[in-house]
Protein backbone atom coordinates (compact mmCIF):
# COMPACT_ATOMS: atom_id res chain seq x y z
CA UNK A 1 0.00 0.00 0.00
CA UNK A 2 1.19 3.39 -0.74
CA UNK A 3 0.30 4.99 2.85
CA UNK A 4 3.65 2.56 4.17
CA UNK A 5 6.82 3.67 3.70
CA UNK A 6 9.22 2.83 0.56
CA UNK A 7 11.62 0.05 0.68
CA UNK A 8 13.32 2.55 -1.05
CA UNK A 9 13.52 6.06 -1.88
CA UNK A 10 16.64 8.29 -3.60
CA UNK A 11 16.80 11.41 -4.65
CA UNK A 12 18.97 12.48 -7.75
CA UNK A 13 19.43 15.52 -9.95
CA UNK A 14 17.50 15.52 -13.39
CA UNK A 15 21.37 15.35 -15.01
CA UNK A 16 21.64 12.40 -17.64
CA UNK A 17 24.99 10.93 -15.85
CA UNK A 18 22.93 9.87 -13.53
CA UNK A 19 20.86 7.36 -15.36
CA UNK A 20 23.57 4.74 -15.18
CA UNK A 21 23.43 4.50 -11.05
CA UNK A 22 19.44 4.28 -11.21
CA UNK A 23 19.96 1.63 -13.58
CA UNK A 24 21.84 -0.39 -11.52
CA UNK A 25 19.90 -0.03 -8.50
CA UNK A 26 16.62 -1.78 -10.24
CA UNK A 27 18.60 -4.62 -12.35
CA UNK A 28 20.18 -4.95 -8.86
CA UNK A 29 17.21 -5.20 -6.42
CA UNK A 30 15.13 -6.71 -9.35
CA UNK A 31 17.32 -9.68 -9.90
CA UNK A 32 17.99 -10.13 -5.86
CA UNK A 33 13.78 -10.59 -5.79
CA UNK A 34 14.05 -13.51 -8.25
CA UNK A 35 13.10 -11.50 -11.75
CA UNK A 36 15.06 -13.40 -14.53
CA UNK A 37 18.00 -11.11 -15.93
CA UNK A 38 15.53 -10.10 -19.16
CA UNK A 39 12.92 -9.10 -17.25
CA UNK A 40 15.37 -7.28 -14.59
CA UNK A 41 16.50 -5.53 -17.85
CA UNK A 42 13.30 -4.30 -18.74
CA UNK A 43 12.22 -2.84 -15.59
CA UNK A 44 15.38 -0.79 -15.16
CA UNK A 45 14.36 0.35 -19.00
CA UNK A 46 11.52 1.42 -17.89
CA UNK A 47 13.02 3.54 -15.10
CA UNK A 48 15.86 4.53 -17.25
CA UNK A 49 12.80 5.52 -19.79
CA UNK A 50 10.94 7.61 -16.93
CA UNK A 51 13.81 9.45 -15.63
CA UNK A 52 14.86 10.35 -19.02
CA UNK A 53 11.43 11.53 -20.15
CA UNK A 54 11.02 14.06 -17.60
CA UNK A 55 14.60 14.97 -18.22
CA UNK A 56 14.33 15.86 -21.76
CA UNK A 57 10.41 16.99 -21.50
CA UNK A 58 9.59 17.72 -17.55
CA UNK A 59 12.51 20.06 -17.00
CA UNK A 60 13.82 20.55 -20.50
CA UNK A 61 17.39 19.39 -20.17
CA UNK A 62 17.78 21.26 -16.48
CA UNK A 63 20.24 19.45 -14.97
CA UNK A 64 19.58 20.71 -11.48
CA UNK A 65 16.40 19.72 -10.95
CA UNK A 66 14.79 17.19 -7.99
CA UNK A 67 13.63 13.69 -9.42
CA UNK A 68 11.97 10.98 -6.56
CA UNK A 69 11.99 7.13 -7.02
CA UNK A 70 10.31 5.46 -4.38
CA UNK A 71 10.43 1.74 -4.71
CA UNK A 72 7.58 -0.89 -2.72
CA UNK A 73 8.80 -4.21 -2.90
CA UNK A 74 5.56 -6.56 -2.78
CA UNK A 75 3.90 -9.78 -1.97
CA UNK A 76 0.16 -10.03 -2.85
CA UNK A 77 -0.45 -13.86 -2.29
CA UNK A 78 2.20 -15.90 -3.92
CA UNK A 79 2.86 -13.19 -6.44
CA UNK A 80 5.72 -11.18 -5.07
CA UNK A 81 7.18 -7.98 -7.22
CA UNK A 82 7.42 -4.50 -6.57
CA UNK A 83 5.82 -1.24 -7.34
CA UNK A 84 7.58 2.28 -8.17
CA UNK A 85 6.46 5.54 -8.07
CA UNK A 86 8.71 8.65 -10.07
CA UNK A 87 7.98 12.13 -8.66
CA UNK A 88 9.20 15.05 -10.09
CA UNK A 89 8.27 19.26 -9.78
CA UNK A 90 8.38 19.50 -13.81
CA UNK A 91 5.24 21.35 -15.32
CA UNK A 92 2.54 19.82 -15.08
CA UNK A 93 0.40 17.74 -17.99
CA UNK A 94 -2.83 16.11 -18.59
CA UNK A 95 -1.78 12.55 -18.18
CA UNK A 96 -4.27 11.45 -20.87
CA UNK A 97 -2.30 13.53 -23.42
CA UNK A 98 0.88 11.42 -22.55
CA UNK A 99 0.89 9.00 -24.69
CA UNK A 100 3.63 7.06 -27.27
CA UNK A 101 3.89 7.97 -30.81
CA UNK A 102 2.44 5.93 -33.63
CA UNK A 103 5.12 2.99 -33.85
CA UNK A 104 4.47 2.60 -37.69
CA UNK A 105 5.32 6.61 -37.89
CA UNK A 106 8.78 5.88 -37.80
CA UNK A 107 10.76 8.77 -36.14
CA UNK A 108 13.46 9.36 -33.75
CA UNK A 109 11.79 9.91 -30.42
CA UNK A 110 8.58 9.23 -28.86
CA UNK A 111 9.15 5.61 -27.64
CA UNK A 112 9.67 6.29 -24.36
CA UNK A 113 6.20 5.80 -22.80
CA UNK A 114 5.87 3.09 -25.42
CA UNK A 115 8.53 1.16 -23.85
CA UNK A 116 7.27 2.02 -20.37
CA UNK A 117 3.40 0.80 -21.01
CA UNK A 118 4.82 -2.68 -22.98
CA UNK A 119 7.89 -3.96 -20.31
CA UNK A 120 5.51 -3.19 -16.89
CA UNK A 121 2.11 -4.65 -15.58
CA UNK A 122 0.30 -1.27 -14.93
CA UNK A 123 1.77 2.42 -15.43
CA UNK A 124 -0.80 5.10 -13.86
CA UNK A 125 0.42 8.99 -14.79
CA UNK A 126 -0.94 11.36 -12.25
CA UNK A 127 -0.15 15.41 -10.99
CA UNK A 128 0.64 15.91 -7.92
CA UNK A 129 -1.68 17.92 -5.89
CA UNK A 130 1.31 20.92 -5.38
CA UNK A 131 3.67 20.79 -8.38
CA UNK A 132 4.68 18.39 -10.83
CA UNK A 133 3.75 14.62 -11.84
CA UNK A 134 3.92 11.21 -10.55
CA UNK A 135 4.39 8.11 -12.20
CA UNK A 136 2.91 4.71 -11.08
CA UNK A 137 3.89 1.60 -11.75
CA UNK A 138 4.35 -1.95 -11.13
CA UNK A 139 5.52 -5.25 -12.42
CA UNK A 140 5.15 -8.76 -10.63
CA UNK A 141 7.08 -11.68 -10.74
CA UNK A 142 5.32 -14.20 -13.24
CA UNK A 143 5.17 -17.20 -11.11
CA UNK A 144 2.38 -18.70 -13.68
CA UNK A 145 4.19 -21.94 -14.55
CA UNK A 146 7.02 -20.86 -13.16
CA UNK A 147 7.45 -18.31 -16.32
CA UNK A 148 10.13 -15.68 -14.18
CA UNK A 149 11.26 -18.05 -11.52
CA UNK A 150 15.27 -17.51 -11.13
CA UNK A 151 17.28 -20.09 -12.31
CA UNK A 152 18.98 -19.84 -9.13
CA UNK A 153 18.21 -20.59 -5.76
CA UNK A 154 18.97 -17.60 -3.05
CA UNK A 155 20.15 -19.49 -0.21
CA UNK B 1 28.25 19.55 -14.43
CA UNK B 2 28.19 17.81 -17.77
CA UNK B 3 25.33 16.30 -19.06
CA UNK B 4 26.85 14.00 -21.02
CA UNK B 5 30.10 11.83 -21.20
CA UNK B 6 31.88 10.41 -23.91
CA UNK B 7 31.22 7.42 -25.25
CA UNK B 8 34.40 5.07 -26.87
CA UNK B 9 33.87 4.54 -30.38
CA UNK B 10 36.24 3.19 -32.67
CA UNK B 11 36.19 4.03 -35.97
CA UNK B 12 37.38 1.58 -39.17
CA UNK B 13 36.84 0.93 -43.11
CA UNK B 14 36.51 -2.55 -44.88
CA UNK B 15 35.67 -2.99 -48.00
CA UNK B 16 34.66 0.64 -48.73
CA UNK B 17 32.40 0.77 -45.33
CA UNK B 18 32.72 2.28 -42.40
CA UNK B 19 32.38 0.60 -39.19
CA UNK B 20 31.86 2.38 -36.37
CA UNK B 21 32.10 0.08 -32.81
CA UNK B 22 30.73 2.07 -30.03
CA UNK B 23 31.76 0.59 -26.86
CA UNK B 24 29.33 1.31 -23.68
CA UNK B 25 25.89 1.57 -22.47
CA UNK B 26 24.05 4.06 -25.06
CA UNK B 27 21.73 6.49 -22.89
CA UNK B 28 20.20 9.66 -22.40
CA UNK B 29 24.59 10.76 -21.59
CA UNK B 30 25.84 8.96 -24.28
CA UNK B 31 23.97 8.89 -27.08
CA UNK B 32 24.70 12.83 -28.34
CA UNK B 33 28.44 11.41 -28.26
CA UNK B 34 27.37 8.75 -31.07
CA UNK B 35 25.26 10.78 -32.68
CA UNK B 36 27.99 13.35 -33.47
CA UNK B 37 30.26 10.52 -34.84
CA UNK B 38 27.70 8.97 -37.00
CA UNK B 39 26.75 12.70 -38.69
CA UNK B 40 30.94 12.41 -39.01
CA UNK B 41 30.86 9.28 -40.63
CA UNK B 42 28.17 10.12 -43.47
CA UNK B 43 29.99 13.43 -43.89
CA UNK B 44 32.14 11.39 -45.73
CA UNK B 45 29.78 10.17 -48.05
CA UNK B 46 30.38 6.45 -47.42
CA UNK B 47 28.74 3.91 -49.90
CA UNK B 48 27.90 2.25 -46.81
CA UNK B 49 27.75 2.32 -42.80
CA UNK B 50 28.52 -0.27 -40.75
CA UNK B 51 27.65 0.03 -36.52
CA UNK B 52 28.96 -2.78 -34.96
CA UNK B 53 27.09 -3.39 -31.44
CA UNK B 54 28.79 -6.48 -29.77
CA UNK B 55 30.06 -3.85 -27.18
CA UNK B 56 26.46 -2.05 -26.44
CA UNK B 57 25.28 -4.52 -23.39
CA UNK B 58 22.58 -1.86 -23.06
CA UNK B 59 20.62 1.36 -25.11
CA UNK B 60 17.97 3.06 -24.31
CA UNK B 61 15.35 4.74 -26.45
CA UNK B 62 17.75 7.65 -27.10
CA UNK B 63 20.44 5.52 -28.46
CA UNK B 64 17.77 4.41 -31.09
CA UNK B 65 16.31 7.37 -31.75
CA UNK B 66 19.93 8.21 -32.69
CA UNK B 67 19.61 4.80 -35.14
CA UNK B 68 16.54 5.80 -36.82
CA UNK B 69 17.90 9.86 -37.38
CA UNK B 70 21.01 7.77 -38.99
CA UNK B 71 18.53 5.49 -40.78
CA UNK B 72 16.94 9.18 -42.17
CA UNK B 73 20.53 10.41 -43.13
CA UNK B 74 21.32 7.12 -44.60
CA UNK B 75 18.98 7.16 -47.03
CA UNK B 76 18.50 10.83 -48.25
CA UNK B 77 22.39 10.22 -48.90
CA UNK B 78 21.94 6.80 -50.63
CA UNK B 79 23.90 5.08 -48.37
CA UNK B 80 23.48 1.82 -46.70
CA UNK B 81 22.96 1.61 -42.93
CA UNK B 82 23.58 -1.90 -41.42
CA UNK B 83 23.58 -2.73 -38.07
CA UNK B 84 25.36 -5.83 -36.35
CA UNK B 85 26.37 -8.09 -33.45
CA UNK B 86 23.42 -6.81 -31.38
CA UNK B 87 23.44 -8.39 -28.02
CA UNK B 88 19.70 -9.95 -27.24
CA UNK B 89 18.97 -6.98 -24.57
CA UNK B 90 19.64 -4.30 -27.56
CA UNK B 91 17.75 -6.29 -29.73
CA UNK B 92 15.21 -6.46 -27.62
CA UNK B 93 14.39 -2.48 -27.35
CA UNK B 94 13.96 -2.83 -31.33
CA UNK B 95 11.44 -5.37 -31.21
CA UNK B 96 9.89 -3.31 -28.43
CA UNK B 97 9.78 -0.46 -31.23
CA UNK B 98 8.99 -2.48 -33.88
CA UNK B 99 11.97 -1.53 -35.08
CA UNK B 100 13.92 -4.58 -35.74
CA UNK B 101 12.13 -4.68 -39.09
CA UNK B 102 12.94 -1.52 -40.52
CA UNK B 103 16.80 -1.79 -40.02
CA UNK B 104 18.93 -3.80 -41.78
CA UNK B 105 20.09 -5.89 -39.15
CA UNK B 106 23.29 -8.84 -39.38
CA UNK B 107 24.95 -11.35 -36.71
CA UNK B 108 28.08 -10.17 -37.61
CA UNK B 109 30.55 -7.89 -39.13
CA UNK B 110 31.01 -10.24 -41.92
CA UNK B 111 27.52 -10.81 -43.11
CA UNK B 112 26.82 -6.61 -43.10
CA UNK B 113 29.83 -6.20 -44.85
CA UNK B 114 28.08 -8.80 -47.60
CA UNK B 115 24.60 -7.26 -47.45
Amino acid sequence: MTSEAPSIEIKLLSNPIYLAGARELILGLTERLGFKQDASGQIALAVDEALANIINHGYERQCDKPIWIQIWTTADGDQPGLRIHIEDEAKQIDPDAICGRDLDDVKPGGLGVHIIRQVMDTVVYEKKDCCGMRLKMSKKLQTDHNADQPEHSHG
Amino acid sequence: MADSVDLEITWDTRDGATILTPLGDVDLSRSPCLRNDIRKAFDSSPAKLVIELSGVSYMDSSGVATLVEAMQISRKSNAKLVLCSMTERVHSIFEIARLDQVFTIKPDIDSALAE
